[in-house]
């Protein structure tokens, strides 16, 4: 994940002060562009940091807010460290980084979803109901509630796209009548516990400590492969590329990070190994990782991602090219609320059961600011799905670290709140800066 | 010349409403050959150049390409003869880069997956048939560019696409001194690469220093299409303010507007 991240310094831009152009332009070395060579380790570095002072700071506050918040509290408060708090982490923040990865696509439009987390909370209900109630096998279950959410998403982005009402308006109608839906469904109230294995293990289950070293492994090589290739094919042509040093850099920390995580995981935690053995990767983490990978390909590498970017970033010069903006702003609606589904599923997996809170409350403000503390823009065209992993893992640690410091509730939200303020005046600050040249 | 214009309107009417916009305009475009669209404020410039463009269809009048008669009913319909339009406001996805925003809407793939390495290369190719050597990297955002290198990024989006027309509208307006020059040059080469380009400016001295022809707008109607050599400076600017100069132009501007 954390490599994903630093994809950053990838583009060997240089941005150019706006004040030397007059003179750079008309002197410019035309071999420039004639002959593109790899550039340089220490241009590649130049131009990150030139990028960052220019307001494209990317995942940066995230990764230095994480590290510097990891730190904090395991000095305070060693048990942070531990094995078992650890795998804690990762399956709290799961449901709402679904959810925020969804919100991604839909804030890159520069369009918001407030009824995210309670139409998380509806496809959760589907699910226990048909699970519980109906008896239905665990797929039927969990496709019905993908579908719920697909349908969900097909009626904000419609009337988004073709009424015309304001995102922020239809969702808080949604968020309003979504509340009430799940509370028509559950009976007013009666809490629908789950019991079939599949649903609980996703949330409540690991994988066997070969397994994870497995799968860590498969990741690893495939990450390797795809980057060599595409840098081989690209110096092939005469493109620039990344430079191999970093390309070596970048799989190492990828291999690194993921085996120290991977052991972690993989030692026992359990209290009492007589009574129960607790160890490996929860399922969940398999769960995020290959989302996260789905929508990055989908949002990097696919055309449609493009259109996404360009919708969010001028819609006028997206209709333009020809791109069909309902379509894309509709799809967007789709995707949020279809990951919304997963957050829910996930959320009944983790709780057992599901209750007419399922998806209320603060899940809905935790994942928008988790998408927005990772660094996608409030007012669209920048952000990846990575964002959301990262801000999320924040959240949870601010979260899990205050609440093992003692704090109550209305600290954590009091300070969440806060965080989530300081990232959107990061957002509105790096706008401004850029919009200034 | 023999040879059949590129793109020849003849006669061309549209109207808004109970507005008459264009009154019988006619208009010739050469391959190789820049021809400067000049007029005052409200003359119809820009009506005339989105009826080129397709986004309004005429409502009388021949629209003859190489010599054919066409019929541009949308924009699609324009791109397909070859006739691509930059628009004063560019329309570039600011949070895009070079070759993203080149390839907007018409990207390369292989598979599902976007080929950026061969847009990469043609965007390259292109910029440098077009001589461009102000931009530094195909990979920067255009939000990090100047006007004059988005200009020339609109221009080169628009030349991508084997395209024979380029109608450039007033592309050199929000430039300084330096850009615009450079701007200039490139419309230039556009026309030395063998297109047709007609330009619209305000500014006289961007229309000397790179027309060949001179077509002057007055009041919605063709004051006179003449060579730029055959002018001068202030000839052209008679020509924009009342619609004649001398022999040239509208003679009877009473008799015109009651026809």
């Amino acid at each position: 994940m954390t490599a994903l991240a630093s994809e950053q310094p990838e583009q060997p831009g240089k941005t150019e002060q706006p004040g030397k152009n007059g003179t750079s332009e008309r002197t410019g070395e035309p071999e420039k562009t004639a002959r593109p060579t790899g550039p340089g380790l220490a241009e590649l570095g130049r131009g990150y940091l030139d990028r960052i002072r220019a307001g494209e700071l990317g995942s940066l506050p995230a990764v230095a807010g994480l590290v510097v918040l990891c730190v904090f509290f395991s000095l305070l408060r060693p048990v942070f460290l531990s094995n078992l708090n650890f795998a804690n982490l990762l399956t709290q923040s799961a449901g709402s980084i679904a959810i925020a990865m969804g919100l991604v696509f839909v804030l890159l439009l520069g369009e918001i979803d407030l009824s995210a987390g309670y139409a998380s909370g509806v496809c959760a209900a589907v699910l226990a109901i048909l699970l519980t109630n109906h008896g239905w096998p665990w797929y039927g279950a969990v496709a019905a509630a993908l579908l719920t959410g697909a349908v969900i998403g097909l009626l904000l982005g419609t009337l988004v796209a073709k009424v015309g009402i304001p995102s922020f308006v239809v969702t808080l109608a949604a968020f309003l009548g979504f509340q009430g839906v799940v509370l028509m469904l559950l009976k007013e109230g009666t809490n629908v516990s789950i019991k079939d294995p599949t649903v609980l293990a996703i949330a409540n289950n690991n994988l066997s400590p070969v397994l994870g070293w497995l799968l860590l492994a498969g990741c690893a090589v495939g990450y390797a492969a795809l980057q060599v290739r595409r840098s081989r094919d690209r110096s092939r042509r005469g493109l620039a590329g990344t430079p191999p040093v970093l390309l070596a850099v970048r799989i190492g920390a990828v291999v690194v990070l993921g085996a120290v995580a991977v052991d972690l995981l993989n030692q026992e935690r359990s209290r009492n190994v007589l009574v129960s053995s607790l160890k490996g990767v929860p399922l969940v983490v398999p769960v995020i990782g290959a989302l996260l990978l789905l929508g990055t390909f989908t949002l990097q590498r696919t055309n449609f991602g493009l259109h996404v970017y360009a919708v969010g970033g001028s819609p006028e010069a997206a209709r333009r090219a020809g791109i069909n903006v309902a379509f894309i702003r509709i799809a967007a609606f789709v995707i949020c609320s279809c990951l919304a589904a997963v957050g829910g599923v996930i959320a009944a997996s983790r709780g057992n059961s599901v209750d007419p809170n399922t998806g209320g409350s603060n899940v809905l403000l935790l994942a928008v600011g988790s998408a927005v503390i990772g660094g996608t823009s409030l007012f669209g065209g920048r952000g990846r799905v990575v964002d959301a992993v990262l801000g999320g893992l924040v959240v949870a640690v601010i979260q899990n670290g205050m609440g093992l410091m003692g704090y109550s509730s209305g600290v954590k939200y009091a300070v969440t709140g806060s965080v989530l303020l300081v990232a959107a005046g990061v957002d509105a600050m790096s706008r401004r800066r850029t919009a200034q040249r | 010349m023999t040879e059949t214009p590129l793109l020849e309107l003849r006669g061309i009417d549209k109207r808004f409403g109970p507005v008459q916009v264009l009154h019988d305009v006619a208009l010739t475009a050469r391959a190789g050959e820049v021809t400067a669209l000049v007029g005052d404020n409200g003359a119809g410039k820009s009506t005339l150049v989105k009826c080129i463009g397709g986004i309004h269809p005429v409502d009388a009048g021949e629209y003859l390409f190489e010599g054919r008669p066409v019929q541009v009913h949308s924009p699609r319909d324009a791109a397909a003869l070859g006739v691509e339009i930059v628009y004063q406001d560019l329309a570039l996805c600011d949070n895009l880069d070079i070759v993203q925003n080149m390839f907007l809407g018409r990207e390369k793939r292989r598979g599902l997956v976007l080929d950026d390495a061969t847009m990469e290369e043609m965007a390259a190719a292109t910029l440098k048939s077009l001589s461009v050597r102000t931009v530094k990297s195909l990979r920067q955002k255009v939000s990090s560019l100047s006007g004059g290198q988005r200009q020339t990024v609109a221009i080169a989006k628009a030349v991508l696409w084997n395209s024979k027309l380029v109608v450039l509208d007033e592309p050199t307006a929000a430039l300084g001194v330096a850009q615009t020059a450079q701007v200039l040059e490139l419309v230039r080469r556009l026309a030395d690469n063998g297109l047709a380009v007609v330009l619209i400016s305000h500014n006289m001295n961007d229309v000397f220093a790179v027309a060949d022809r001179i077509a002057a707008l007055h009041l919605g109607r063709t004051a006179a299409q003449v060579r730029a050599s055959d002018v001068t400076h202030a000839q052209v600017v008679e020509l924009i303010t009342a619609g004649r100069s001398g022999d040239l132009g509208l003679q009877d501007t009473s008799k015109g507007a009651a026809a």
